[in-house]
């Protein structure tokens, strides 16, 4: 069972080539504003015709442009909740579910729908019109409507950017629960990095319209192939850099040769460190270990629960808010060392160090 | 002041029909252009809204050229022994051709303001065109389609020059209250003519309390059902 999509579709300002396939587990789709990632869901479930290339589902043709095929979307099967919903303002929650039934005969379709509606929860609100809903059961009732039609592919976009974000992970966990029982072909689209990475374990991540990492999710966080990829997976510290000897490398906007532990160390454009890898140590008169370097504090921002601090490393910031490095931590942590002397030591461990090739 | 109300009858049959004729029109027109593009389509607009900017004489001018004895549908209609021109046929015809922009624009507005999302999801529920259109545009764009109504009949109601100049004005055949007020107030019959504007005050009027009252029924059963 498998959804492989390859297509192209020139779009005003770039052109938008997808290239992956999706099996029986969920399938995030993770890029930025105008990657292409709502488009894609929209030509998968033919609203939009591709250019070229070929869709296929569980081995029926979808699309394909050298056979001339290009299945309606009415007859495609695929379920797709929009980003907005899309729920029929002028119907209840009982006729939006219902609406794809229409083959179903007249006496079964009351029954199947109640069956859709119970599987996410919305029981006792069967007769109530969409604008009568919250957000969160918006979305579900939405979500229940796509299934009703036992689609063969589900494609999700965005469904929790419309939700307050005190909703949001309640949601989001239901949601997963439902998608795991689906068990066919799901794609979930998002920009949201930590969203992406809870729903599925394997990730595809779009940039201009293109795929520029695929693989696990741990793999891409832990290992992004270059520089655009571990932006877009959230890397917040990078340096321009270049080889020095065999395991160290010099970080060039950073002013200082770091070593490193990685097998890229020749190939070497930029070297990055996630903000939460970043340690610290005080006290010490003299910095001694490996990728320690003395920093001040720039500023710092804070949210009830961490503390984000931009430091300048080697010496206090001449220039006003110029920062090397931006470094995640706990308010613990933060309360710890908020009143230590600076400057401070600031560890970048080889280990956490992304050598990333041009 | 006479007792022939007939104006009043000839009125209302004649922006009725002609009503019911610019809906039917105007809607199959609005649902069919909704889906062109280019410059086809766009030069046919120019033509079903030149009645709204044209002056009503010119507009029965040009009608009274086509429907006249020499006119292509004139003519035509000789062949079956069907005259057009000075009949109540023309206030019909008058009163449609001057009234279609109004109903064509609000079709065309209200179809579309309907959120393309909803049609494409409807698609994606295995819908058919039809169904799309039955079960979601036509429902959505209903309130703008009857206010289009609304000012269709209103515009009709009140039509004057085109009706005069393609059909005259016959008492009891094409007199309508429009054209009555006006030789009224010619012939200096200053009570008959107020008596005239009153009633299509109140014609006026009428209608629009009908449509108020049902979109307010409308409204309301729809909450009876939900609660039920």
């Amino acid at each position: 069972m498998a959804l492989e999509v390859r297509f192209t579709k020139r779009l005003r300002s770039f052109t938008l080539a997808p290239d992956f396939s999706c099996d029986a587990e969920p399938l995030a789709i993770l890029g930025p504003s105008g990657a292409g990632k709502s488009m894609t869901l929209r030509c998968i479930a033919g609203l939009e015709r591709p250019d070229e290339g070929s869709i296929r589902l569980n081995g029926r043709t979808l699309f394909d442009s050298a056979a001339g095929i290009n299945v309606p979307a009415r007859q495609r099967g695929v379920g797709l909740l929009f980003q907005n919903y899309a729920l029929f303002p002028h119907l209840t929650v009982m006729q939006n579910v219902a609406f794809g039934a229409q083959r179903v005969p007249r006496g079964e379709r009351e029954a199947r729908a109640r069956k859709q509606i119970a599987e996410v929860h919305l029981e006792g609100l069967e007769h109530r019109l969409p604008r009568e809903l919250s957000g969160g059961e918006q979305q579900r009732a939405a979500l229940a409507r796509a299934l009703a039609i036992e689609p063969q592919a589900l494609l999700l976009d965005e469904p929790l950017s419309a939700l307050d974000t005190y909703l949001r992970s309640k949601i989001e966990q239901q949601l997963i629960t439902t998608l795991a029982q689906f068990r066919k072909p799901t794609l979930y689209v998002t920009h949201n990095i930590e969203e992406a990475y809870r729903v599925s374990t394997k990730l595809v991540v779009l940039a201009n319209g293109k795929v520029v990492a695929n693989g696990t999710r741990d793999g891409v966080f832990r290992d992004p192939p270059n520089l655009e990829v571990a932006l877009l997976t959230g890397l917040k510290n990078f340096s321009r850099a270049r080889p020095v000897t065999a395991s160290s490398i010099e970080a060039l906007d950073w002013k200082c040769v770091l070593h490193c532990a990685s097998a890229q160390q020749a190939k070497v454009a930029f070297v990055g460190i996630r903000a939460h890898h970043i340690g610290f140590a005080f006290g010490e008169s003299k910095p001694n270990g490996t990728n320690v370097f003395p920093c001040w504090l720039v500023r710092v921002s804070e949210t009830p629960f961490h503390a984000t601090l931009y430091l300048h490393l080697h010496e206090p910031s001449k220039i006003e808010g110029q920062y090397h490095l931006q470094a995640e931590v706990t308010k613990e942590q933060w309360s710890l060392f908020r009143d230590q002397p600076q400057p401070w030591l600031a560890t970048l461990p080889p280990e956490t160090l992304l050598v990333l090739p041009e | 002041m006479t007792a022939d109300l007939s104006p009043i009858w000839l009125s209302i049959e004649t922006s009725v029909t002609a009503t019911v004729i610019t809906f039917v029109l105007g809607t199959a027109i609005a649902v069919w252009r909704a889906n062109k593009h280019g410059a086809g389509p766009a030069l046919l607009d120019g033509i079903f809204l030149l009645p709204l900017v044209l002056p009503p004489t010119v507009v029965g001018f040009i009608l009274l050229l086509i429907f006249g004895r020499n006119g292509p549908l004139g003519r035509l209609l000789m062949h079956f022994g069907a005259t057009v021109v000075f009949s109540w046929p023309a206030t019909v015809i008058a009163a449609a051709v001057v009234s279609f922009p109004l109903m064509y624009l609000s079709v065309r507005a209200s179809l579309e303001q309907v959120d393309t999302n909803l049609l494409q999801a409807a698609r994606t529920l295995g819908a058919s065109e039809w169904r799309v259109f039955r079960r979601v545009a036509l429902p959505l764009a209903w309130p703008g389609i009857l206010a289009g109504a609304i000012l269709a009949f209103a515009r009709a109601l009140g039509e004057f020059g085109a009706t005069l100049m393609l059909a005259g004005s016959i008492p009891g055949k094409t007199e309508t209250i429009p054209i009555a007020i006006y030789f009224a107030v010619e012939a200096n019959e200053m009570r008959q003519a107020i008596f005239w504007s009153a009633i299509d005050i109140a014609i006026s009027l009428g209608m629009i309390a009908c449509m108020y009252y049902w979109t307010r029924l409308q409204g309301s059963a729809r909450m009876r059902v939900r609660r039920g």
